[in-house]
């Protein structure tokens, strides 16, 4: 299994081959991190810009920590403070970055598809790292390894995803990855937050969060975006905790060892309480950890993909 | 490929191979007087395997148990995308602490020597070690990089159009060394 994409945009897209190899060189990666000097020359001499039109910190860290692991050089762009603000377009911003002989673009956008359209539009690579409503693979990469490496597989299991489906990419892309590999996967939330077509994607729906628990092997909470309800759509956040928050309670009634997955940042009290959050099923920090070694692995691929490319065409 | 590869001669068999190792593991433990502080490190994929069955014979000689490391360069590599369209990155595996020891870095074929220079720098990344010293078990020349073997199981002398191929049960399914001219 060879990878020959320059970028990664979604999960979708991929085979299931294209899946496992990413997950199996973030294996590789993964070690990088445990060695006194935490820095390997792969991408020695490159250059990724970080471009966020949104904010985060987490993706944005990992992004950074995980291209300075592999010794590339990186510049972050904060677009509140660029040239966007005067009007540029997309596409002119990219191939401005393209001109400065940067060799990837990581980005961040409001708008779902945004990744494609700069992707089509410059020949260096460009990670999507978030795009609206639509796909933020590296984080149901990072989600996926994080589960693999605890259960040993994918094919099979059992994966509820809970919380604000209809805003949220993190849920699109672990459906796509979930089930390409063979999991299945159960979305719950109140019928507002359920978006139409999720069933198209191959996921079953549920409005019952002991539904969603019983036989599940994993519980990925999602974060309650109330940030994005400008319509006052959304549950009171108090009664969505005692509907749909994961509780010690609501945990005894499910597989013993269940695993409690949450991408970050957590509300705590809102998508789930304290206790389960720093308890014994958790494993959100491991998937911070995780998402360094994913995240590497996808840049390397990336940009060995694109010097391939760019050889052969040469 | 097959059809461009002719004038197939077999170097090493299976006995002479075992008889080159267990020279090689007498003459590093008689460099190092032993094997107090001796480490193995193999550099994937083949010198695994032979640093494996190295430490066998040492096993066999002193009745002393040596660790043996796994080393994978991809990451270390000038030439990422010249040997191989698509690279694999493996695990590296070097489960013990590289400070002060004596480490003998082992590969089935030293030609350019651009390898072994990656596998310096990784392994010092890992630590200080107190030396390392290079074994292979096939020395074929055309050195590009100022780097020597100090255990070579057998210097072949070859064309740049000849390449050399070790076969090892582990990986192949027998024990052989044969040298192989391309058109």
């Amino acid at each position: 299994m060879d990878w020959t994409r320059k970028d990664l945009l979604g999960l979708e897209e991929l085979s299931k081959e294209e899946i496992k190899l990413i997950l199996s060189t973030a294996e590789s990666f993964k070690e990088v991190s445990t060695r006194e000097i935490k820095k390997v020359p792969a991408l020695r001499g490159k250059t990724v810009v970080n471009l966020f039109y949104e904010p985060s910190t987490r993706t944005r860290v990992s992004f950074e920590v995980a291209a300075k692991r592999l010794s590339a050089d990186v510049i972050n762009i904060a677009t509140e403070t660029s040239s966007v603000r005067k009007g540029e377009t997309l596409i002119d911003t990219g191939r401005n970055i393209q001109a400065l002989k940067a060799d990837i673009i990581v980005m961040r956008h409001n708008c779902s598809g945004a990744a494609v359209v700069l992707a089509r539009n410059v020949d260096i690579s460009v990670v999507n790292a978030g795009d609206g409503w639509h796909e933020h693979p590296t984080q149901a990469l990072l989600d996926i390894f994080t589960l693999q490496e605890h259960l040993g597989k994918i094919a099979g299991l059992k994966v509820s995803i809970v919380g604000d489906i209809a805003h949220s990419r993190v849920a699109r892309s672990n459906i796509w990855g979930l089930t390409k590999l063979g999991a299945e996967v159960t979305v719950c939330a109140p019928e507002i937050l359920i978006p139409p077509g999720i069933e198209e994607m191959g996921a079953s729906v549920t409005n019952n969060i002991e539904e969603a628990l019983a036989g599940a092997d994993a519980v990925n909470v999602l974060r309650m975006q109330f940030e994005r309800d400008t319509e006052g759509a959304f549950p009171e956040q108090l009664e969505y905790f005692k509907n749909f928050g994961i509780t010690e309670e609501r945990l005894k009634k499910a597989k013993k060892n269940i695993i409690v997955m949450h991408p970050g940042p957590i509300n705590r009290g809102i998508e789930m309480s304290s206790e389960v959050a720093d308890g014994l099923n958790s494993v959100i920090l491991e998937q911070v950890t995780n998402g360094i070694a994913v995240r590497m692995a996808v840049l390397f691929l990336v940009a060995q993909a694109n010097e391939q490319n760019e050889k052969s065409t040469d | 490929m097959c059809s461009l590869m002719k004038d197939k001669a077999k170097i090493l068999d299976k006995e002479a191979m075992a008889r080159i190792l267990m020279r090689i593991a007498h003459e590093i433990l008689e460099h190092n007087k032993g094997t107090e502080n001796l480490c193995l490190v193999g550099i994937r994929n083949r010198g695994v395997y032979l640093a494996k069955r190295l430490a066998e014979c040492i096993k066999r000689i002193e009745n002393q148990d040596v660790p043996v490391g796994i080393l994978d360069i991809t990451l270390y590599r000038d030439d990422l995308t010249l040997v191989s369209a698509h690279p694999v990155v493996h695990k590296t595996e070097i489960p013990f602490d590289i400070n002060d020891k004596k480490l003998i870095l082992v590969d089935d074929v030293l030609y350019t020597g651009r390898t072994t220079r990656a596998a310096l720098d990784a392994l010092i990344d890992f630590g200080r070690p107190q030396s390392i010293q290079v074994a292979v078990l096939i020395d074929r020349g055309h050195r590009e990089l100022p780097i020597r073997a100090d255990f070579v199981g057998k210097n072949i002398p070859t064309a740049k159009n000849e390449t050399i191929e070790v076969r090892l049960v582990e990986t192949d399914n027998i024990d052989e060394v044969i040298i192989v001219q391309k058109e």
